[in-house]
């Protein structure tokens, strides 16, 4: 019998030594995760309304039944709205964590690998930017550009870049120094090599799980901003926006805040508890 | 480096990191779409066009964009020294003066918050980390729950429940001291399970350390351990990041003046995004910065004061 290397075999073993508990936070942030994935695929499996159906006899009706969020000022099916908001709302989170994360590899890979006067410099520009709080240097972005969708993707992945830029450029000063990066280094390997061999993946390891918490954080970003009035606006089903249209009825249409911020809350929440969950098993797989 | 030294150069570092922060605003500033007179013509007609050189030279003239670039600059980073923040491109009068008196009810509420916050995130620290199992699993889910809870949701929930639902609190409080109530709480509570967090962990590990042990063996009732030892060490970290969370307070103080219309420099700072009023936004972004530099300067200063290990260390 010959033995047949499999490539990937030596990962999927390492896959196999890493115990999955699963705790009941981790398997409801599952499901969560799951649903709003169907939502944003394919939201018709969630609804059998349209997110655009307005009927003008049933506006403003508290959750029930047949409507389990309750309906807007144009008798449009909350609950519905909510799920076809899902994509956009995704996809924003997506965008601004993906512009962010491109900013701090640049800058943190720039300043770790390179050393002296170049990292100083960008330390000191990490310093000042931490002197802008996230929302401010978005509003700062929005009062040049004008609100749009665009715009806030650019404003939420700026605004959070600085904090990715500092673990990333510390992630990378630490595996930097590790043995087995001076060791390649020492058996000749050219420099380019190791740097996408050893100190790439090994840096960005650790932030597979920052990563999966920044879009969290970034749909509550976006959706703050939408909440005033400088983020995607009404009528689109953008959970933002829902926030936004809904603030006229805050003292006679609780649900119409309430809802759309709780879906809000628990895929943040989901989001965070896996981002925590996955930390934890790559550390321990780390060790 | 003794200690007057050390206070110097962070000094030093800080009024650096505000210039740099200055010069972010003023090239900030550049990046309006066309040229800034037209902007402003833009926004005292209410229209959106294209306006002749003749039409543009005296706004340029006034606001004086017509200088050459270098003398701006050095012009408005002179200014701040001086305290001029710029001009208004809505009220064509000094930012200084649209910001100005509406800094106090901003202030009264971040540090209402600050203050609201720490006083939540001790009582449930002391109460319940290192109690009974189920006692400390509540405390410290109620941290994780509240931490990731953003700041409008806090407040809509508070402000559908206290002041639509059940009538204790306005809706619109001014600034009254009653109407003061629901924002402070809707800043401090997220803030409180963030601070909380931190402090669980820190006294959890101190009760765990051989002074407290010996503390114990002398005979000091464990309300005393908690209150003397526990406590000076697990405020150590929550000082470092209340001068960190100060961003996200005043990023959550917008939000809150936004919800329960409560005058303040968020309110400014809102209307001034919606009329692209560029200079008004970049001069509070630079009084927030540099309040947030100061205060971390202060920081540095106070934990020098609480922990006695760093006092004369290097």
């Amino acid at each position: 019998m010959t033995t047949v290397a499999v490539p990937g075999a030596s990962a999927l073993a390492r896959l196999r030594d890493v115990r999955f508990r699963i705790r009941p936070g981790t398997a409801v942030s599952s499901l969560i995760v799951l649903v709003l994935l169907v939502a944003v695929i394919a939201p018709s499996v969630l609804t059998h309304r349209s997110p655009t159906a307005i009927d003008l006899e049933h506006t403003l009706l508290p959750p029930s039944l047949s409507h389990p969020f309750g309906t807007d000022d144009a008798g449009r099916d909350l609950y519905t709205r909510v799920v076809y908001g899902a994509r956009e709302s995704l996809g924003i989170g997506l965008g601004a964590t993906a512009l962010a994360m491109g900013i701090a590899i640049i800058l943190g890979f720039t300043g770790g690998l390179a050393g002296g006067i170049v990292d100083t410099v960008i330390a000191r520009v990490l310093e000042v930017a931490f002197a802008f709080p996230v929302l401010l240097l978005a509003l700062l972005l929005i009062a040049i550009r004008g609100p749009s969708v665009t715009t806030v993707i650019v404003a939420v992945g700026i605004g959070s870049a600085p904090g990715y830029a500092r673990m990333v450029r510390g992630q990378v000063l630490a595996v930097r120094n590790a043995d087995y990066v001076t060791a390649a280094g020492a058996l000749g390997h050219r420099r380019s090599a190791v740097i996408r061999r050893h100190l790439f993946p090994n840096a960005m390891r650790p932030l597979v799980a920052v990563i999966t918490l920044g879009i969290g954080q970034s749909i509550v970003w976006a959706s703050g901003l939408a909440f005033l009035g400088l983020g995607v606006a009404p009528p689109s089903p953008e959970w933002g926006a829902l926030l936004s249209a809904g603030r006229m009825y805050i003292t006679t249409s609780w649900w119409l805040e309430i809802m759309p911020g709780m879906v809000i809350v628990l895929v943040a929440l989901a989001v965070t508890s896996l981002g925590r969950t996955m930390q934890h098993q790559l550390e321990g797989a780390a060790r | 480096m003794s200690k007057a030294r050390r206070i110097l150069v962070k000094a030093v570092t800080a009024v650096l990191v505000l210039v740099a922060a200055a010069s972010v605003t003023f090239f900030a500033q550049l990046l309006v779409p066309g040229s800034r007179a037209t902007a402003i013509l833009n926004q005292e007609n209410g229209r959106a066009q294209q306006w002749t050189a003749a039409q543009l030279a005296p706004v340029n003239h006034e606001f004086g964009f017509d200088k050459p670039l270098i003398v701006q600059y050095l012009g408005y980073v002179g200014g701040l020294f001086r305290g001029n923040l710029g001009t208004s491109y809505t009220q064509f009068k000094p930012v200084t003066q649209v910001i100005g008196d509406e800094l106090v009810p901003s202030l009264v509420l971040t540090v209402g918050g600050l203050i609201t916050a720490w006083v939540l995130a001790l009582a449930v620290t002391l109460l319940t980390a290192k109690r009974h199992r189920f006692t400390s699993a509540l405390g410290s889910t109620w941290e994780a729950l509240t931490a990731s809870l953003p700041t409008y949701w806090v407040g809509v929930v508070l402000l559908v429940v206290f002041a639509v639902e059940i009538r204790i609190f306005p809706v619109i409080g001014g600034t009254s001291a009653w109407g003061t109530v629901l924002p402070v709480l809707t800043l401090a509570i997220p803030l409180a399970g963030f601070l909380g967090q931190v402090m669980r962990d820190e006294f959890e590990r101190v009760l765990d350390q051989p002074f407290i042990t010996t503390a114990r063996t002398r005979g000091m009732g464990d309300a005393r351990v908690r209150l003397v030892h526990a406590l000076r060490h697990s405020v150590l970290p929550a000082i470092t990041l209340s001068g960190w969370a100060l961003g996200a307070l005043v990023s959550g103080a917008v939000i809150v003046e936004n919800l329960f219309g409560r005058p303040g420099i968020g309110q400014v700072l809102v209307t001034a995004v919606n009329t692209r009023d560029v200079p008004v936004v970049s001069g509070i972004v630079l009084v927030v910065a540099a309040v947030y530099v100061i205060a971390n300067l202060l920081v540095d200063l106070v934990y020098a004061l609480v922990d006695p290990r760093l006092r004369g260390a290097s």
